[in-house]
């Protein structure tokens, strides 16, 4: 159907035309070589104006700012970033000193408070010691005491195992002489 | 039925103006066409967006701009940039009337020779005026070669200047024959295909398959083929100018 709709132009056109053309091959047939130089002429400078007066600078400036947009934000990026790491590397710093800081009060503390209790541990010592030695003198005290009692106790008991064996009560004298020559052995 | 496959290359007159000598002055087929493409170049380097990120019709101004600014700064260097206006012209009115050649009825501007001579010629006096323009007379050194022996040089100059002077036959004879040759191998296939079903009937529409699928395998070349000519042109045209702007190398 197309190739018939085809047809009949063609011989409608070559009906309309025919007097231009007799036949030969149309890129070679000057009849209308003028023509054509005339409107390409007009065609291309018109085309020229059009590329080199709006098309080329806007689409080169829609290009450029984009390149600019571009370049604007990899800076600011850029810019962000440095700020960031001074930021870290401020903190780390702080951090750092804060560390050592604390280390320090840790160090200054721990060295007050055992100097502190160094200090109350000698006291505490010094304290006990002489509780001590108190004791030890009220212990030697009663001891003494106490050999005193043992003595009479022990010259009381000889006397009167002495009684009780001989039937004779013992001299005094003689009994607390061997009491302590015994207690001293 | 005849099909007749250079019946697509007439000029028709649509407007007679008037007579130069014996020449007929017309608004035809091709004016139109020439315009159809000046207008579509236009729009779609006018009309499309100004967005950061670009949509599809600013995509495709971008990438045009951008690839012939590339090309031209690749063969010419970052002077040849002074031509941009006149190449990316040249790129894009032979482009896009290849383009708009290959949709069935329509003209082929680049299918004349007067078209493509009158472009071609245009790129050589450019060349040539703005050589010596910019040179003066040391322009046509280009013509003497360097490290050439002095007595083959006379030779060697005569070879030169003959490809000089035949650059624009060959540049607007490229573009011509490629675009006449390739929209007539166009139009004998699809022709087979109405032929075969005419004179042979269901039979000859079954084989009419076969020219029908190389119809279209060949319009698919003819688009690469639109594009490539175009292409040619514009990088021809910046080597062209490179001779121009650095007649030294």
């Amino acid at each position: 159907m197309a190739s018939d709709a085809k047809g009949q132009k063609t011989g409608a056109h070559t009906e309309a035309d025919g007097g231009h053309h007799g036949g030969g091959f149309p890129p070679f047939e000057s009849t209308y070589f003028a023509s054509q130089l005339l409107s390409l002429a007009i065609a291309f400078v018109a085309l020229y104006i059009i590329v080199s007066r709006f098309a080329l600078p806007k689409v080169g400036g829609v290009i450029e700012a984009r390149a600019n947009a571009i370049e604007g934000d990899l800076a600011q990026a850029q810019k962000l970033k440095d700020e960031s790491d001074t930021a870290l590397k401020a903190y780390e710093a702080e951090l750092a000193a804060a560390r050592s800081r604390a280390q320090a009060i840790g160090n200054e503390t721990r060295e007050k408070l055992n100097a502190s209790a160094e200090a109350e541990r000698k006291a505490l010592e010094e304290k006990l010691a002489g509780k001590l030695a108190d004791a030890e003198k009220q212990i030697a005290a009663t001891r003494t005491t106490a050999m005193g009692n043992v003595r009479s106790i022990a010259a009381d008991a000889v006397g009167a195992i002495v009684q009780r064996l001989t039937g004779a009560a013992p001299d005094a004298a003689a009994v607390t002489k061997a009491v302590d020559a015994s207690l001293k052995g | 039925m005849k099909i007749d496959p250079i019946h697509q290359f007439n000029i028709e007159p649509i407007i007679t103006l008037g007579q130069i000598g014996k020449h007929t002055i017309a608004i035809t087929n091709s004016t139109v066409y020439m315009f159809v493409a000046v207008g579509i170049i236009g729009l779609l380097m006018l009309a499309s967006g100004r967005q950061l990120i670009p949509g599809r019709m600013q995509s495709i101004a971008e990438i045009s701009y951008e690839f012939v600014a590339s090309t031209i700064r690749s063969t010419a260097g970052p002077e040849g940039m002074k031509f941009f206006p006149l190449i990316f012209s040249l790129f894009m009115f032979i482009c896009i009337s290849n383009l708009v050649g290959i949709v069935p009825y329509t003209f082929t501007v680049s299918s004349h020779i007067i078209v493509t001579a009158a472009l071609a010629l245009l790129v050589f006096f450019t060349v040539l005026i703005y050589g010596v323009y910019k040179n003066g007379l040391k322009f046509f050194s280009i013509f003497m070669p360097k490290g050439v022996p002095g007595y083959i040089l006379p030779l060697v100059m005569f070879i030169e200047i003959l490809s000089f002077l035949l650059r624009p036959v060959s540049h607007s004879v490229r573009l011509f024959a490629n675009m006449l040759a390739g929209h007539i191998a166009l139009k004998v296939f699809a022709g087979f295909v109405g032929m075969l079903g005419v004179s042979l009937g269901a039979i000859g529409w079954i084989g009419g398959v076969m020219p029908l699928a190389l119809t279209v395998a060949l319009t698919a070349l003819e688009l690469l083929v639109a594009f490539l000519q175009a292409y040619v042109f514009a990088i021809l045209t910046c080597i062209y100018l490179n001779d121009a702007i650095h007649p030294g190398h």
